[in-house]
């Protein structure tokens, strides 16, 4: 670090280069390198939106293929997602100024008689820094939570997490209550936590079950598109 | 000498308990309570979660004691009864032990305080140590032998509970769970286990590993231990099989049969103390044990015979030896 020659001027690279150093920065968590670099982008006069898809949103994939692939880990990662939410925090005002499209909301949360929350807020981190929009309920949810939750903000996905055998089957009573009102199929409904499996993910009704926090962003990207299609 | 040391030095192999909280749910407990409340409430059926470690052969079993630490019990706002809820555990514990007509050791079992240490989280050292210490020294002073540190994922809660341990001066045990991509979630592999545990001050009596994701990569974790030639007992507590969803309950699909088999493959690849872990019932461990007495000490399995006999990995590799990364390539960097 002390050697000024290889020192890096981040605003000296082009825009292709920053942006790639960007990647880099943040698979290795440096937020004030990022906070950095989002500023010159926006002195650039690089939209927005442009800086979180192209830069942000971009470099957190990376992370998560990694993190899926298990070259990563939960450490890393919450570095990486650390130096995501620093560029984030200058970027969401100038997100709403400038009416930025929104890729999609998603109501979290860990089920009642669950207090674990590790999981989860990794994927939340996770969503946040796939460029959704998270409306984290904490843990330890009843039904009524998550129902009023997801009519009040809109989403258009429901996340639940359970990380014990005993809490997992509540995922069911969630989903049927979901149904019982007629409102299953206006939401994507995605479950993840340690002992599920995708087996269990079927049976009790949920569109995926989603292994990581990885594979839950590309999941529920992928369950947004479809919707997007079908809406057009 | 400690009970745990001086039944290692005379056995070559211990048996453990099973499963805590699949028992305890068996007899009634809620999804949310926490099970450490029922040592004041439901004493009786901890007494009888005791009673039937050691009617199933176990020379060990852990008190009921996971979530007992302040952090843990705070969500249950019962974190000023850390004292009287761990003493409670391994009283309960002292009294079936005594009663056992063997040795059994009571261990106290520390679990995880579920948050994640500074600077990427909000718990300091200071802290874990605090609370790991105030937990241990009641467990002691309710007649526990040992103390028991389980489920780990993260080297610096090892470390912050081998520091509160060797202030209580207590002979201890330390597990971590390596349920991603055969490490553990913070990433340690089991190679990388070995390399901590000795560069411990205050060692363990012995160290290994229990849940995780199933009896197959339990197997290759303990394996990976004993390839790093770590020179203290290596003790395996895998879950029995992988829960499924059954008519609206969950069930663990590891028989007795298959949990016999694991034992026997755990002990030949090197571990001295076999239990199990989540899904593990008395049935199992009965069958364990039978299957450890009846079985003359063999090869390690190899990887073809784990996989045969126990269902596949989780992972293709579990993160020791060469990596397998792919490097990638770095821009310039100061």
């Amino acid at each position: 670090m002390s050697d000024e020659e290889e020192d890096l001027i981040l605003d000296e690279l082009d825009d292709e280069e920053l942006v790639l150093q960007m990647y880099d920065d943040l698979y290795d968590g440096m937020a004030d390198e990022i906070d950095e670099a989002v500023r010159i982008l926006l002195k650039r006069e690089w939209q927005p939106y442009d800086i979180l898809t192209k830069a942000l949103v971009e470099g957190m994939r990376i992370v998560g293929i990694d993190f899926r692939d298990g070259i990563l880990f939960v450490p890393e990662v919450l570095l990486a997602a650390g130096a995501m939410k620093k560029g984030m925090a200058i970027l969401k005002p100038l997100l709403i100024e400038t009416g930025a499209p929104q890729l999609g909301k998603m109501v979290i949360g860990t089920v009642k008689g669950d207090i674990h929350d590790i999981g989860k807020n990794l994927v939340a981190m996770m969503m946040e820094g796939a460029g959704f929009e998270v409306f984290d309920l904490g843990i330890n949810n009843p039904v009524e939570d998550y129902i009023d939750a997801i009519k009040r903000e809109k989403a258009d996905i429901l996340g639940m997490s359970a990380l014990l055998t005993t809490t997992m089957p509540y995922m069911k009573i969630v989903i049927d209550t979901m149904v019982e009102q007629g409102i299953r199929d206006d939401y994507i409904v995605l479950v993840g936590g340690a002992p599920l499996n995708e087996e269990f993910g079927k049976a009790i009704g949920s569109d995926a079950y989603c292994r990581d926090a990885a594979v839950a962003v590309e999941t529920a990207k992928e369950f947004m598109a479809r919707k997007h299609n079908q809406r057009a | 000498m400690d009970l745990l040391s001086k039944l290692l030095a005379e056995n070559d192999w211990l048996m453990a308990d099973g499963a805590t909280g699949t028992n305890l749910f068996n007899r009634g407990l809620e999804a949310g309570e926490a099970p450490e409340l029922w040592n004041v409430d439901q004493p009786d059926k901890i007494r009888a979660l005791y009673q039937d470690s050691v009617n199933s052969g176990s020379d060990i079993f852990l008190t009921n004691s996971f979530g007992g630490t302040a952090a843990r019990l705070k969500l249950h706002n019962a974190q000023d009864r850390v004292r009287e809820l761990n003493l409670r555990a391994a009283a309960l514990g002292r009294e079936v032990a005594d009663k056992a007509g063997r040795p059994v050791v009571v261990a106290g079992s520390v679990g995880p305080t579920g948050e994640i240490f500074e600077p990427l989280g909000p718990l300091s050292h200071a802290e874990a140590v605090d609370m790991f210490q105030e937990q241990g020294a009641a467990l002691l002073e309710g007649g526990a032998d040992v103390l028991w540190l389980e489920t780990i994922s993260a080297p610096e809660e090892y470390k912050a509970a081998a520091e509160a341990f060797a202030n209580l001066k207590a002979p201890w045990v330390g597990t971590m769970s390596f349920d991603t991509a055969g490490r553990t979630m913070m990433g340690l592999t089991s190679s990388g286990m070995v390399d901590m545990v000795q560069g411990i001050e205050n060692r363990p009596i012995g160290f290994g590993a229990n849940c995780g994701v199933g009896a197959s990569d339990l197997l290759r974790t303990i394996q990976g231990f004993a390839a790093a030639k770590p020179g203290m007992p290596i003790v395996a507590k895998g879950n029995a099989g992988i829960p499924k969803f059954v008519h609206g309950h969950i069930h663990y699909d590891g028989t007795p049969e298959l949990m016999g088999q694991y034992a026997v493959m755990v002990r030949n690849s090197g571990a001295r103390i076999i239990g199990g872990c989540c899904g593990t019932m008395p049935e199992h461990l009965l069958a364990m044990r039978a299957a450890l007495e009846n079985t003359p000490m063999g090869p390690a399995p190899t990887d073809e015979e784990i996989v045969a006999a126990l269902g596949g990995f989780s992972s293709d590799s579990d993160g020791t030896g060469a990596t397998t990364a792919p490097a990638r390539t770095r821009r310039r960097r100061k």
